[in-house]
């Protein structure tokens, strides 16, 4: 339990650590309303895709094919968007076509799940090649279905979704916060939850205390799938186009970003405000420097860095060598 | 014999010459040595990074960094041999990318090993530095231009055919290059205490240590095998396309992986051969190949491979829960009998 909050401790000073050095180096400007608003229109998409990707690494799995589940799903709302508008004949803003859409979306990222969760379940292949497998072949049909065209131009409603705010708050950071609430809820208030803990510390203890293992894994991969979709919901809408291979980067970047939050590797161990705040570190950082002005690929290799400081300072931490000194 | 029914290498070749009969009887233009050396040749670059991977693999780790030591030692190369071209050689162009592949292994080796860092973890971030910093230096400019002799090497060939319209083919020079370095790894894994022990550490880690194996060398030898391998390939990717991009590999290390596994290699460590790398790769190369010569559209290329992996890792898969199972049930059953004995 110690060994938790101080790692929670870590991130919150390393948090604050980073916020202090991006003042620094950008001014107070740094924390205007302008900029915090800025930023919090971009975590939500990677903020989804690393919620999506948490819940399988919490089972000892990995989901490589969120990416290519996002952009599948992404694809099919944005031909529904496309396809139907006209049609209708509502020249207002589209609502139930941006909600059948979304629906249609939702639907495609829980099949996904299925068909993983039938092939790591049931066939028993490892999480890794299950959805290596589902990665290449999801984002192969979408190059097929879209011809590798973008898709683009949908309705007022869908565009709303994620470039208007509510309140002052971005709408993507609103679906993104209940999200984050929803899978928070189910980790640790639900017996779903208790049970995903439980199979990645130990699946076999898991499965002879009467726990159905099959059955746990099919829902982890369905609700990563579908984790996935809202993520394509955001994307496609700040985009206002769908394509076989957007956000083809984030892929490692969730699982930087779930790591750096405290989920272990190994399964069993991570909550969903580690995860927050560490999206919080990498959201400031790469503002931070896009501001200042820097390379992209600069902030990519400062966010290796940082996993691999964060990595040591954990290695250390568990050994004891810091609590000895401390004490 | 019955042993042959029980290795997943048997299925892969199998299904590879089914799909060559068909592949032929569609278009007889694939089943000619033409294709087959081109075929060798394309295949080479994948395979030379399939052979690092697969240690890697075996010893139970995993390597996405190699795409991006690739593009450092690559670049590193092609910048040598635009500025100071003519004082080099092959053999130094060789030696130059393979210390650098070998430093940048080594690093993902001492991280690994000193800070019990997950290999899959250390190397995703390793893979962000490197190729982050080699793009903030270079700004992502290609490269072109070099050398005549380092385009006259590529074009070498061991042996010479000509087509009835006179046109050359043959054994290229950088397919004899991955030859050799298969009949090494497979040479050190089958009969050097270090291959021995890199499928012991692979194995089981706690049991290999406490039979005297040295981790951290092994560690060390096998990342840094990874590392030769990418400067390797690095040079060889130079050699065919006589063009370097530092966008070109990143983003391919995951085709390699489904290479290497669809050859037999397993996730957790400890299997994993040679020849069901070679397979691996042959599989992958004669479906893209294949595909083209039906007139598949290229478009189609991902959702086959796709579907190969999973029918490939899913079937092996498969056979391994069942044979587990009826293992399973004959020691119960035996251990059951010897009591009541």
């Amino acid at each position: 339990m110690l060994r938790k909050n101080s790692y929670f401790g870590i991130l919150l000073l390393a948090m604050v650590v980073v916020m202090v050095l991006m003042v620094l180096m950008n001014g107070i400007d740094f924390l205007s309303l302008r900029n915090l608003k800025s930023m919090s229109f971009q975590l939500p998409e990677l903020g989804l895709l690393t919620l999506a990707m948490m819940i399988a690494m919490l089972t000892s799995g990995i989901n490589l094919s969120i990416i290519a589940t996002s952009n599948l799903s992404g694809i099919v709302m944005a031909f529904i968007l496309t396809g139907l508008v006209p049609d209708s004949g509502a020249a207002g803003s589209g609502i139930w076509i941006t909600l059948l859409a979304v629906l249609a979306g939702l639907a495609v990222g829980a099949i996904v799940g299925m068909v993983n969760g039938y092939l790591i379940a049931v066939v028993e292949i490892s999480p890794i090649l299950a959805t290596l497998g589902t990665m290449i072949m999801l984002s192969g049909i979408s190059v097929v279905i879209t011809e590798g065209y973008v898709i683009s131009g949908f309705p007022q409603a869908m565009l709303a979704i994620g470039n208007k705010a509510f309140l002052g708050i971005p709408n993507p950071m609103i679906i993104f916060l209940i999200c984050a609430g929803i899978m928070a809820v189910i980790l640790n208030r639900t017996p779903l939850g208790t049970r995903i803990y439980m199979i990645g510390s130990n699946p076999t203890a898991c499965f002879y205390s009467g726990v159905n293992n099959r059955q746990v894994l099919f829902r982890t991969y369905i609700l990563s799938g579908i984790y996935s979709s809202i993520a394509a919901v955001i994307m496609i809408s700040r985009f206002n186009s769908a394509k076989a291979d957007y956000g083809e980067s984030y892929l490692l970047q969730t699982v930087l970003a779930a790591v750096l939050g405290g989920i272990s590797a190994a399964g069993g161990f991570g909550k969903v405000s580690g995860l927050i705040l560490s999206l919080i570190i990498m959201q400031m950082i790469s503002s931070g420097l896009n501001l200042l002005g820097v390379s992209n690929f600069l902030t990519i290799a400062l966010w290796g860095i940082i996993l691999i400081l964060v990595m040591v300072v954990k290695y250390l931490l568990e050994n004891g060598f810091i609590k000895r000194r401390a004490a | 014999m019955k042993n042959l029914l029980y290795r997943h290498e048997t299925y892969v070749f199998l299904a590879i010459i089914i799909f060559v009969t068909v592949v032929s009887i569609i278009n007889p233009a694939f089943f000619t040595l033409e294709n087959f050396f081109d075929l060798l040749k394309s295949a080479s670059l994948m395979g030379t990074f399939a052979i690092g991977m697969l240690f890697v693999l075996i010893s139970g780790g995993i390597d996405i960094s190699f795409t991006a030591i690739a593009t450092v030692s690559g670049y590193t190369i092609a910048v040598l041999l635009l500025r100071i071209g003519d004082s080099l050689n092959i053999i130094l162009v060789f030696l130059i990318a393979a210390l650098i592949g070998i430093a940048l292994g080594m690093i993902n080796a001492l991280i690994i090993h000193n800070f019990k860092i997950p290999s899959i973890i250390t190397t995703i971030a390793t893979q962000n530095i490197f190729y982050g910093i080699l793009t903030v230096i270079t700004t992502g400019t290609w490269l072109y231009g070099f050398p005549k002799w380092f385009g006259d090497f590529a074009t070498i060939r061991v042996f010479t055919f000509y087509t009835s319209e006179g046109v050359p083919y043959g054994l290229s020079i950088v397919t004899v290059i991955w030859i050799a370095l298969i009949l090494i790894s497979w040479f050190i894994l089958k009969y050097t205490v270090l291959g021995r022990g890199i499928y012991a550490m692979g194995g089981n880690t706690l049991s290999a240590q406490r039979t005297g194996f040295n981790l951290f060398g092994l560690t060390l030898f096998v990342y840094s095998w990874m590392g030769l391998m990418a400067g390797i390939g690095s040079v060889i990717q130079a050699l065919l396309v006589q063009t370097v991009a530092p966008n070109s590999l990143v983003g391919k290390e995951m085709d390699v992986i489904a290479a290497v596994v669809l050859g037999g290699a397993s996730m957790a460590g400890g299997s994993g051969s040679v020849l069901g790398m070679i397979l691996g790769v042959t599989m992958i190369s004669i479906l893209g190949n294949g595909m083209t010569i039906m007139r598949v559209p290229a478009i189609w290329y991902n959702v086959v491979i796709g579907l190969v992996i999973i029918v490939s890792v899913g079937a092996s898969a498969y056979r391994r829960k069942i044979f587990t199972r009826r293992k399973v049930i004959t020691e119960t059953t035996s251990a059951g009998g010897q009591r009541a004995a």
